[in-house]
């Protein structure tokens, strides 16, 4: 592992490339090349340009507030926050269990959102790239375009997310922003109504979660070398797994291998995490550099999310997913579990299971039980840990005795895989950019890889595609050499 | 004489007893007139504006004009509703009204209010007010930067509580609520749970502790009804001037 083409020695005298923002991501980045007059790159980053100060301006904030607020962070998965954030408040009210009916309406919830983030990184962000190639034509390089080429593709994905939405929405109060988990259990149950409302829908969510994984699967198939080698590098993997080792998105204790699969820890209570983790501020980025703390900043970096979670658990607890899972652990001899794209793959067989889970809470009883709080005797400190869909999500809160917050830290999945992220831009820079000339679909490359990780860069947009795009090329003086740019209309 | 006793409003005839003002007795008569500050079970207090209508081509706060025959009051137009919004959204901009994550979202009278009156944006500057919230109290919690400072609270805790916990301070744009202790802390009086200063406020400001979103979406005041339903739902109240909701007892 190397920190190569970080920081480049000499800056001054080389041309910069900037793509900003970054498209089909959810939120504002941007990322830049540094390239010699043979149009080698020398150094390559991804930068979060954005500032959101959630773990401030909630200093100060009455704890039960927490959760709702927090959510507000993203439109896309506020679930998370939600019960990251309300974990935590179960520990501030002293609360270790949940009665059986509020933890698995939280569940529920959960899985809802997994379904729907999933299906819209997958259909929505990336598969007009995975489809259509990285350096097709731009103009249809994206759901429209999808929608005409693969209608029914198109058609299952927006009905994917439609149906986790519809999941949160009765779980939550509210499609988007609910109310539901409070400090101690929940707000609601859900009427037999709703259940079956959502059960008559739930088989064929599942089929269409199975066709996912195979197209999923197909793709990486079809383009084997390519998907082998696209920005691949190797890294330590860190995820929550159940305490027999099953996949757990909801809760569980913290497992880390090495890149070598040597594990670091496992089962790890995660209240203290912060004996493990740190995190390292590099002057380029508005985002920290979480590490292990056993290997120090350089080489303790790690990846989080669906192809660390599906590589790392020792088994999916849903037939259908653990199926999908043994499938991917096999093809080509493990090849697809160190590889960037794999992720999408990943991605996948996790949505199966979401959808599977989501089947087996519904035929439960317990979430129509009115049992929903219970309370116990306070704390000064809670952590909260949730594997949310792009990885593991911390919150960590101290509340004082007068009821108020005042310290907060967001440790958020977009930011565990911060360097794996860089990594990846640079392995592509290296692999499809160095020595060439610039284009559109070459630039796109380095996007395909930021979108692997379908990074949360924060909520500021989300342009499916549509988004301006303006590259130049500078020389070391400053005057405009080249440059590519795309406008409103994705057109180039 | 209360047979002949009718005043027009907007241009339908409304009866009304001795002693009603134009928004009582338009209450009485199931016409809804937009309100804040007014609340059936206190004195006319008259400084929110938001019930203003146009009388005879005059400005007036409908909830301290006494009702008069002859009168021809205008409400529901569109010169007088953009002049409530235009209340409302400074209401808004004065304060810090985050309904996304403040839990009085769905019990709050602003902002059915402004949800009724098709508020859209605050439409002027915010002020951002940096005013730390009172958590003193074991039980309550203030966050003075919602208030709006209709005194209801105010008027609660002097008429009926007998207490005078709260008071506004300052003038013009430096008015604001206090707690009328020496150390100005909510911990250092004597309220209540039980109070009825607890139940007025019709904003996020006087708070109990620990509640937050216990009430579900779906379930909270204006969830089901907007605010004009439901204040033409409560009347009529008459004022007694000790807060004694005559209509409350009767209904339950």
């Amino acid at each position: 592992m190397s920190l190569e083409l970080e920081t480049a020695t000499n800056p001054d005298v080389l041309r910069r490339v900037a793509i900003e923002p970054l498209s089909r991501v959810e939120g504002h980045g941007k990322v830049t090349l540094l390239l010699d007059e043979d149009d080698h790159v020398q150094q390559a980053r991804l930068h979060i340009v954005e500032f959101r100060g959630f773990e401030k301006f909630v200093q100060g904030r009455p704890f039960w507030e927490i959760p709702v607020m927090v959510q507000r962070l993203c439109g896309i998965c506020p679930v998370s926050h939600h019960l990251a954030a309300s974990k935590a408040m179960d520990q501030i009210v002293g609360v270790d269990h949940l009665t059986q009916t509020a933890e698995k309406l939280r569940r529920l919830m959960h899985y809802g959102q997994i379904l729907q983030s999933h299906a819209l990184h997958f259909f929505h962000l990336s598969s007009p790239d995975l489809l259509f190639g990285f350096d097709s034509d731009v103009a249809r390089r994206n759901i429209v375009g999808v929608a005409a080429e693969y209608p029914d593709v198109a058609k299952q994905g927006v009905l994917l997310r439609k149906f986790g939405q519809e999941v949160i929405r009765i779980t939550a109060g509210k499609r988007v922003h609910g109310t539901s988990a409070i400090p101690g259990g929940v707000n609601k149950n859900i009427s037999k109504e709703e259940r079956d409302f959502l059960l008559k829908d739930i088989y064929q969510i599942i089929g269409w979660s199975r066709d996912a994984v195979h197209l999923a699967a197909r793709l990486f198939e079809q383009n084997l070398d390519l998907y082998n080698s696209f920005g691949r590098f190797r890294a330590h993997n860190l995820s929550l797994v159940r305490a027999d080792g099953a996949m757990d998105l909801y809760h569980g204790g913290l497992r880390a291998r090495d890149m070598d699969g040597k594990t670091l820890f496992d089962h790890l209570e995660y209240s203290h995490y912060w004996e493990h983790i740190h995190e390292q501020v590099k002057s380029w980025s508005y985002m920290k550099f979480p590490f292990f703390r056993e290997l120090g900043p350089e080489d303790g970096w790690y990846r989080v999310g669906p192809l660390t979670r599906v590589t790392q658990c020792d088994f999916i607890p849903t037939p259908f997913a653990d199926h999908e899972r043994r499938d991917f652990l096999a093809f080509d001899g493990g090849s697809a579990t160190g590889a960037t794209l794999g992720y999408h793959w990943a991605r996948m067989i996790e949505m199966l299971h979401a959808a599977e889970m989501i089947k087996e809470l519904l035929h439960d009883d317990d979430l129509l039980g009115s049992d929903l709080v219970v309370t116990g005797e306070r704390r000064e400190r809670g952590v909260g840990m949730i594997e949310a869909p792009r990885g593991t999500l911390i919150h960590h809160y101290r509340v004082d005795e007068n009821d108020l917050v005042v310290r907060a830290n967001l440790i958020v999945s977009t930011t565990h895989n911060n360097q794996a992220m860089n990594e990846s831009i640079r392995q592509v820079a290296r692999q499809h950019l160095d020595g060439r000339k610039l284009t559109e679909g070459l630039l796109n490359h380095i996007e395909v890889a930021v979108r692997a990780f379908d990074p949360c860069l924060s909520c500021a947009t989300h342009s499916l595609g549509r988004m301006p795009l303006e590259v130049e090329l500078l020389d070391a003086e400053g005057s405009r050499l080249d440059a590519v740019s795309r406008d409103m209309q994705g057109f180039c | 004489m209360s047979e002949t006793a009718i005043f027009l409003l907007d241009g339908e005839e409304v009866p009304f007893e001795p002693g009603q003002t134009v928004i009582q007795a338009a209450l009485s008569a199931g016409r809804y007139i937009p309100h804040l500050c007014y609340h059936p079970e206190f004195k006319p207090h008259g400084s929110c504006k938001v019930c203003t209508v146009k009388v005879n081509g005059r400005t007036a706060a409908s909830c301290t004009l006494p009702a008069q025959a002859g009168l021809d009051v205008e409400s529901d137009t569109e010169e007088i509703n953009e002049l409530r919004r235009t209340l409302v959204q400074m209401l808004f901009a004065e304060g810090n009204h985050f309904c996304p994550s403040c839990e009085k979202s769905g019990n709050c009278t602003l902002q059915a209010l402004g949800y009724d009156l098709g508020v859209m944006t605050a439409g002027f500057r915010h002020f951002f007010p940096d005013r730390p919230v009172d958590a003193s109290h074991p039980d309550i919690l203030l966050d003075f930067n919602r208030c709006i400072l209709c005194e209801l609270c105010v008027r609660a805790s002097c008429e009926v509580d007998d207490k005078c916990v709260f008071a506004l301070s300052g003038r013009g744009l430096s008015k604001h609520l206090v707690v009328n202790a020496e150390s100005g802390l909510l911990a250092d009086t004597d309220i209540a749970l039980t109070d009825k200063a607890m139940e007025v406020c019709p904003v996020g400001v006087i708070l109990k502790k620990r509640v937050g979103f216990a009430q579900p979406i779906g379930r909270r005041r204006y969830d089901p009804d907007p605010i004009s339903a439901q204040a033409l739902r409560d009347a009529p109240r008459p004022p007694t001037g000790a807060g004694h909701c005559a209509a409350c007892e009767v209904e339950e």
